[in-house]
């Protein structure tokens, strides 16, 4: 093996037909091959042609990221993978809803974070907030962190969607 | 998926049944012979079968020995294996085959049977997720749930095993959709929408490779199983290649027959058991020209320490192959026989001329490796040598059209060192995957389709147990089989290892109870011979070969025998073991990583 090389962490669009068990396949691929999936988001993004897209987020060392992109590539289903990482630039978001159960001055602590972070309240009790937000998983990890003090008791985020800046379509 | 034209012609709007429209495709794609097993939710099709001549029928005797049977077909022919099987236990019989042909890159289509669309789910009788199972060992599966699908999803079946990197493909056929009517498309209207992989390389890459191949110092060719599968012309043009830029030529387990083994170029098999010219020579190279091989770990050795000085070009038609394990300098994704057409052209319009003078000195040095005579044997006039009888077997078949199977284990390796193939599609192994009784089923279908070609499966007694129900098989076709049995009583290959890594302690290697072969052949309508003494061998070779039957032959060889040279596990080209202990061997052949390894 070559010396060791550093952990990259990389994200991977897919485009893939949108048929029964293409996500068992890619999902196969990743555990099967023993490689890592930090988040995967997948939905139908051409229903007339019934494609769906995957924005595969993973880390490995260089030579291990070009395998999955090759062994993704050659899935019969799949018809592009483009690693964004290495792509050029381009932008990633997520979206998170993250529930904080307080009173008093918590709940008016955390009420003014969510302002900070340009989060809205989408539900609210006399003694709960549901909080969206969007933005690039850093802006959400540091929104989470900040939340769980003033009590956050759940969050459910949807993992990241990319897509390249600039006229060029995937 | 793909598009599918508009049937226009009045005979294309005829509707069909599941099982006519799974027949038809099968024949409209030029299939001949299919090997499988009945059950329940495939008798429509088997009803159909009934009803048409144009398809054959061999029926086997267990599932996983119709596609060992279809793999041996396959590869001795360049064409398609089709095996078909019922649901449940019938799928998941033929899993080990499936994955045996991934490995290997053998085209196979499984046609398996599925409960019908509306129990799918309910764990019904014989219900098995088959395309669960079998997604990460076939190249691509398919479950049908409509017949307006069926005869597209046959046609694609076929071009995604035969195209890039071959390989099996399951259809799964619930039972309703069989007797269900819809209508039938050739395969001229199907084209494949995403998986349409490249087979001409890029002409850039085909310069840089030739600079490269024309500085050479110390070259090699480094040829693997891929060149059997581009087809006959690849083993022509490599050979070419070799013979014309005068490189030595070494090639893995699945290459062997891709250029002649009488070639004075060719160094023999490289990896854990090949030669050691091969191996030296592929440790001191400069320049690898790796084709159609995958630098698979039997084949590398230790990784940090494979091949460190040479610079290498690797030719496959599967991108996920290259820099892989190793990182090579030229990546030429494409079919061999379309880059080594280019490779030639572009060495024809340089008038490329390789450094003869160090060529002569790198031969100089390999003639001195191949002095040693690694697979050198002292037969005695007790005991037979496995490798002895290897080249009996050898010396007395080579004249005449020869096919060889293989089970796995140290006979495997015997046979591969030791018998020489002059041309490809001769020489059928588990290599891969190393599945154990595979050698008969194979030898099967290598038989039906060279019917006057004389078929020997090279066998050790612990695999050929592992399929013996297939000789019923070979009986009722009448197949004139020979299993060449290299009997020492043991797992050869486990038994090697406990000695060299495990303290000589043989834990459940050994078998206590093994069937008389003789007689276990005769019951099943086969002949029987044995032979124990080195002075008979060649007289039960030659019955063997004129009786025209199917025939097992026991011969009973030298229990305590390894297969040398080795590299062990964990250790690098350059550190072989040569022979038994005490001789050219180091005194603690294996380090505490390599035990690990297998």
């Amino acid at each position: 093996m070559p010396p060791q090389q550093p952990i990259e962490r990389h994200t991977i669009s897919v485009i893939a037909d949108n048929e029964p068990g293409v996500l068992a396949r890619i999902v196969g691929l990743f555990s099967g091959r023993g490689y890592n999936i930090e988040s995967l988001t997948v939905a139908e993004t051409d229903a007339s042609e019934h494609l769906s897209r995957f924005t595969i987020v993973t880390s490995g060392t260089p030579m291990v990221i070009e395998q999955i992109k090759s062994q993704l590539d050659r899935l019969v289903p799949v018809h592009r993978v483009r690693d964004m990482t290495l792509g050029g630039p381009h932008v990633e978001r997520e979206l998170a809803l993250l529930k904080v159960v307080a009173t008093g001055e918590k709940r008016v602590e955390s009420l003014r974070l969510a302002d900070v972070f340009r989060a809205k309240v989408i539900d609210s009790t006399i003694q709960s907030f549901v909080f969206e937000i969007t933005g690039a998983t850093d802006k959400v990890n540091a929104f989470i962190d900040i939340l769980r003090p003033l009590g956050l008791v759940e969050v459910s985020r949807t993992g990241v969607a990319a897509i390249a800046r600039g006229t060029e379509a995937m | 998926m793909s598009s599918v034209a508009d049937a226009t012609s009045p005979d294309l709007r005829a509707e069909l049944t599941g099982s006519e429209i799974v027949l038809k495709a099968l024949v409209d794609q030029g299939v001949e012979l299919i090997f499988g097993y009945p059950g329940g939710a495939v008798l429509p099709i088997y009803d159909a079968l009934f009803q048409q001549n144009a398809l054959r029928h061999i029926l086997v005797r267990q599932e996983g020995g119709a596609v060992h049977a279809a793999e041996g077909y396959a590869r001795s022919t360049g064409k398609v294996g089709v095996v078909l099987v019922t649901s449940g236990p019938g799928a998941t019989n033929a899993v080990t085959g499936l994955t045996d042909a991934l490995m290997d890159s053998i085209p196979v289509i499984c046609l398996t049977g599925q409960v019908p669309t509306h129990l799918i789910g309910n764990d019904a009788f014989q219900e098995a997720d088959t395309t669960g199972i079998t997604r990460p060992c076939t190249k691509h599966n398919y479950l049908v749930k409509d017949v307006r699908q069926l005869a597209r999803v046959m046609h694609e079946a076929f071009h995604v095993a035969t195209s890039g990197r071959p390989g099996p493909v399951v259809i799964d056929l619930p039972k309703d959709v069989l007797f269900a009517k819809g209508p039938y498309v050739g395969p001229e209207a199907v084209k494949h929408r995403s998986y349409n992989p490249r087979r001409v390389p890029e002409q850039a890459r085909i310069a840089e490779a030739v600079d490269l191949l024309m500085k050479a110092k110390r070259p090699i060719v480094y040829g693997g199983g891929g060149i059997i599968n581009s087809g006959p012309d690849a083993s022509r043009l490599v050979t070419e290649f070799v013979r014309r830029s005068g490189f030595p030529c070494t090639l893995t387990l699945m290459g062997l027959g891709a250029v002649p083994a009488a070639d004075p170029h060719f160094l023999g098999m490289l990896g854990m058991h090949g030669s050691y010219e091969a191996n030296m020579a592929m440790h001191d190279c400069d320049v690898m020209f790796a084709v159609g091989s995958r630098f698979d770990d039997r084949v590398t050795g230790r990784l940090n320490a494979f091949s460190p000085n040479s610079r290498k070009i690797h030719v496959d038609i599967d991108p996920s192959s290259i820099n892989k394990n190793v990182r090579v300098e030229v990546p030429i994704v494409g079919d061999v026989a379309e880059t080594m057409k280019a490779i030639l052209a572009e060495w024809d319009r340089r008038r490329a001329e390789p450094d003869r003078k160090s060529l002569a000195t790198w031969w100089g040095q390999i003639e001195s490796w191949r002095a040693r005579k690694c697979f050198a044997i002292a037969q005695g006039a007790d005991v037979i040598k496995p490798q002895y009888a290897v080249q009996r077997l050898y010396e007395l078949t080579k004249d005449r059209e020869t096919f060889i199977t293989t089970e796995v284990g140290q006979h495997q390796m015997w046979a591969a060192q030791l018998y020489r193939f002059e041309r490809p599609n001769r020489w059928m192994t588990s290599g891969g995957l190393g599945t154990m009784g595979y050698g008969l089923p194979a030898a099967m279908g290598v038989q039906l389709a060279h019917p006057d070609a004389l078929v020997v499966d090279v066998a050790g007694e612990a695999s050929t147990l592992m399929n013996i129900q297939e000789l019923s098989t070979i009986v009722q076709y009448r197949l004139p089989v020979k299993v060449f049995i290299l009997n020492n009583r043991y797992m050869g290959m486990v038994r090697q290892w406990q000695e060299l890594l495990h303290g000589n302690r043989y834990s459940e290697s050994y078998m206590d109870a093994l069937p008389d072969f003789v007689k276990l052949a005769e019951a099943f309508g086969c002949v029987g011979l044995r032979c124990a003494r080195p002075g008979d061998l060649d007289g039960v070779i030659r019955e063997m070969m004129a009786n025209g039957r199917p025939t097992v032959v026991d011969v009973a060889v030298d229990e305590k025998e390894n297969c040398f040279p080795m590299i062990p596990s964990g250790a690098a080209h350059n550190e072989m073991i040569l022979g038994p202990s005490g001789k050219d061997s180091p005194g603690r052949p294996v380090s505490e990583e390599g035990m690990v390894l297998v």
